[in-house]
């Protein structure tokens, strides 16, 4: 089993026909992954890397079954896009953007809430499944089918992880980037609750960063009913106070927002921190070697 | 984007929240001038003289002064407009002064009691709303105020489609131990200093102090206004108030090239694609017995152009001793990345520093070997911990 995505995922890619969504929907169908059409506002119609595209995202559910989105939609209208897809249906919206203002976001949160969606990120890099299905922007070939699910706010440093976690022989069952924003769809602690509940996985690598609380919720909810091992690193020992470091939400604030402040609370919870992103496949793989 | 005082003041008004008046100078004649406008305004006879930098503690560093008269205003603007302003919040070198504010004096005595209080609207990054946090001990540090009395800070969550109501307007004026004109006032204020954080998609408006007068208006003495960068494609209005002499030169270099890069006071630069990696970048140096100059985030598809820009600007920081590339090639092949670093290199010419390169994922062997094979003095690594343990080679 896997979280989220899988080879049964109907995949609609909104922005389709723009660059980015051409380029990453191509890798995607490489992959495997079952991408059934695309969303191109005022385009609905046409075929394009020999699917269909349509109109409205609600088209694509009707006529191709669409039940997982992915949106490379520009800022401006991304946050449209995913009500659009909420509106739609769809289960588990992918939103890769980034640069959504938190105005916007606020508003889809709310939007979200009497829908039966899960919004993933957005500014994040996607979810894969190895081997079933590639739902974003990662490099597919670094991820192994296995045993560990992975949950990070950042892109590149989740490749870091995936990769050392092959390396290890332990492989992946699912990798989840949440996303480097404020306001993101499904949290460190949803994304953890959601391996706890997959059978197939064994251990759980989080990968956090300064700013907010999301890796203090995620952390109270290991402590309560964790029977996995959870390796966890937090990203931004070194950096300044009141500087954004990149993504929208690696502030430090408050003294909660800090790194050390976020690994004494999850070390307190029982979660395996390691210092060195050098050491994280390192620490799962002695924690599953039982 | 962080806005100056009276930058923020210009928003909250159009907002109408109630500011003294002000007149921005950048010089003690102007600043004359404008204290003789403010004069004819509103009939004041003193003046507040404030000095306009990103940065807050602007009285204890001397740059916030009371003119009785317009010489005083003429000798003060003189004294502030050029001066370094050190503060808590600067550098110790200070930040350059070119404009004042020269404001009206609200503390003028009359029937009621002066009072000064804090008001801020921020997001709530646990509930993913707006709130208002507010206390009645103003004018000076929040967070002192919160390890003191941590029970005279109050909150009001605001729902976002709703915007703050009626009875949270009031329950502020309440809770601050408001009555009477006062009380209308402060209701009218916090109301519509909301309005102005939303409609100008603020990420921060802190305003302290909110002062209450003599004859019971309800004013913002003082304004600090960050407004969400992702934001400012619909405010062009707000996005051309950027105060480029108020960044580090270097990053509004970078910004140029779309290179995201914060100046940090270490010995080694690095250079990575993503900003999650490039914090991890930054924390590995510090264990390995660095310091990290920087944070450069070269973007998640690191082609060789920003390659060689990101080593321009990386290079332009005397302190850097040493530079750590660190890459994870994914859609990017690690190979193209090393010959664009490479040429950039070459391109640069004279580079004194140890590099190390640290490229892993797609084509990651090929890109190490093209590195070795070029003769420069460029350091390899495809392994993590590798890269730390040159760090603390070259830096040895």
């Amino acid at each position: 089993m896997s979280v989220l995505v899988d080879k049964n995922s109907r995949v609609v890619v909104q922005g389709f026909t723009g660059s980015e969504g051409t380029f990453h929907a191509q890798q995607m169908i490489e992959y495997g992954t079952q991408v059934v059409g695309g969303v191109t506002p005022g385009k609905g119609g046409q075929t394009h890397l020999d699917r269909p595209v349509f109109n409205t995202v609600r088209e694509a559910v009707e006529q191709q079954g669409a039940n997982v989105s992915v949106i490379f939609v520009p800022p401006a209208f991304a946050a449209d896009a995913i009500m659009e897809a909420a509106d739609a249906g769809i289960g588990v919206i992918i939103c890769i953007t980034e640069g959504i203002p938190t105005k916007d976001m606020m508003m889809v949160m709310e939007f979200l809430k009497d829908k039966k969606s899960r919004l993933v990120g957005p500014n994040c890099p996607g979810v894969i499944t190895p081997g079933e299905a590639k739902v974003g922007i990662m490099p597919g070939f670094i991820h192994e089918p296995g045993r560990v699910g992975v949950v990070s706010r950042s892109g590149t440093l989740t490749y870091e992880a995936v990769n050392q976690l092959t390396k290890a022989g332990l492989g992946q069952t699912t990798a989840i980037g949440i996303g480097g924003d404020p306001i993101i769809g499904t949290t460190t602690r949803d994304a953890i609750e959601l391996f706890m509940h997959d059978p197939k996985t064994d251990g759980i690598v989080m990968i956090g960063e300064i700013g907010g609380t999301m890796e203090a919720d995620a952390a109270e909810y290991v402590k309560a009913n964790s029977h996995k091992p959870v390796v966890g690193f937090i990203a931004g020992a070194t950096a300044p106070k009141g500087r954004t470091m990149g993504h929208a939400g690696a502030i430090i604030g408050g003294k909660d927002d800090t790194a050390e402040a976020k690994k004494k609370i999850m070390r307190e919870c029982g979660i395996h921190v390691v210092d060195s992103p050098a050491d994280i496949g390192k620490k799962m793989a002695e924690l599953l070697k039982d | 984007m962080n806005l100056h005082e009276y930058q923020g003041k210009s928003i909250l008004q159009s907002y109408g929240v109630a500011v003294p008046e002000g007149i921005v100078a950048d010089s003690p004649e102007s600043a004359v001038e404008a204290a003789k406008t403010l004069q004819k305004q509103t009939g004041t006879a003193m003046w507040v003289v404030k000095a306009q930098i990103h940065a807050g503690g602007r009285g204890k560093g001397g740059g916030v002064k009371l003119a009785k008269s317009l010489d005083q205003v003429k000798e003060l603007a003189d004294k502030i407009i050029g001066m370094h302003l050190v503060t808590p919040q600067t550098s110790a070198e200070g930040k350059l002064v070119s404009k004042v504010l020269i404001q009206q004096d609200i503390y003028f005595p009359g029937k009621a009691e002066i009072q000064e209080y804090y008001m801020s609207v921020l997001l709530n990054r646990k509930t993913g709303r707006n709130m208002l946090m507010y206390s009645p001990r103003g004018g000076m540090d929040i967070e002192k105020v919160a390890e003191e009395t941590p029970d005279q800070i109050f909150t009001e969550e605001i729902d976002p489609c709703m915007g703050l109501q009626g009875f949270q307007a009031r329950r502020i004026a309440f809770n601050l131990g408001l009555s009477g004109t006062s009380f209308k006032n402060m209701v009218k204020f916090a109301s519509a200093l909301y309005k102005a954080y939303v409609g100008s998609d603020a990420s921060l408006f802190e305003i302290n102090p909110v002062v209450r007068t003599s004859d019971e208006g309800v004013f913002a003495v003082d304004a600090k206004v960050s407004i969400d960068n992702n934001a400012l494609f619909r405010h062009p209005d707000i996005a051309h108030m950027r105060d480029l002499a108020e960044e580090d030169p270097i990053e509004v270099e970078a910004s140029r090239y779309d290179l995201n890069y914060v100046k940090l006071n270490g010995n080694v630069g690095c250079m990575v694609n993503g900003a999650g990696l490039a914090m991890a970048t930054m924390d590995m140096i510090k264990m390995s017995g660095g310091d990290p100059a920087n944070f450069l985030d070269v973007g998640g598809s690191a082609n060789a152009k920003r390659v060689e820009e990101g080593f321009r600007i990386i290079l332009k920081d005397e302190n850097v001793k040493a530079i750590l590339v660190n890459i994870f090639g994914g859609i990017v092949r690690c190979d193209r990345v090393a010959q664009g670093i490479v040429d950039a290199y070459k391109n640069i010419g004279d580079i004194r520093i140890p590099i190390i390169v640290r490229l892993q994922g797609t084509n990651a062997a090929e890109g190490k070997e093209l590195i070795d094979k070029s003769g420069l003095k460029v350091h390899s690594a495809i392994a993590l911990e590798d890269a730390a343990r040159l760090v603390n080679e070259v830096l040895a």
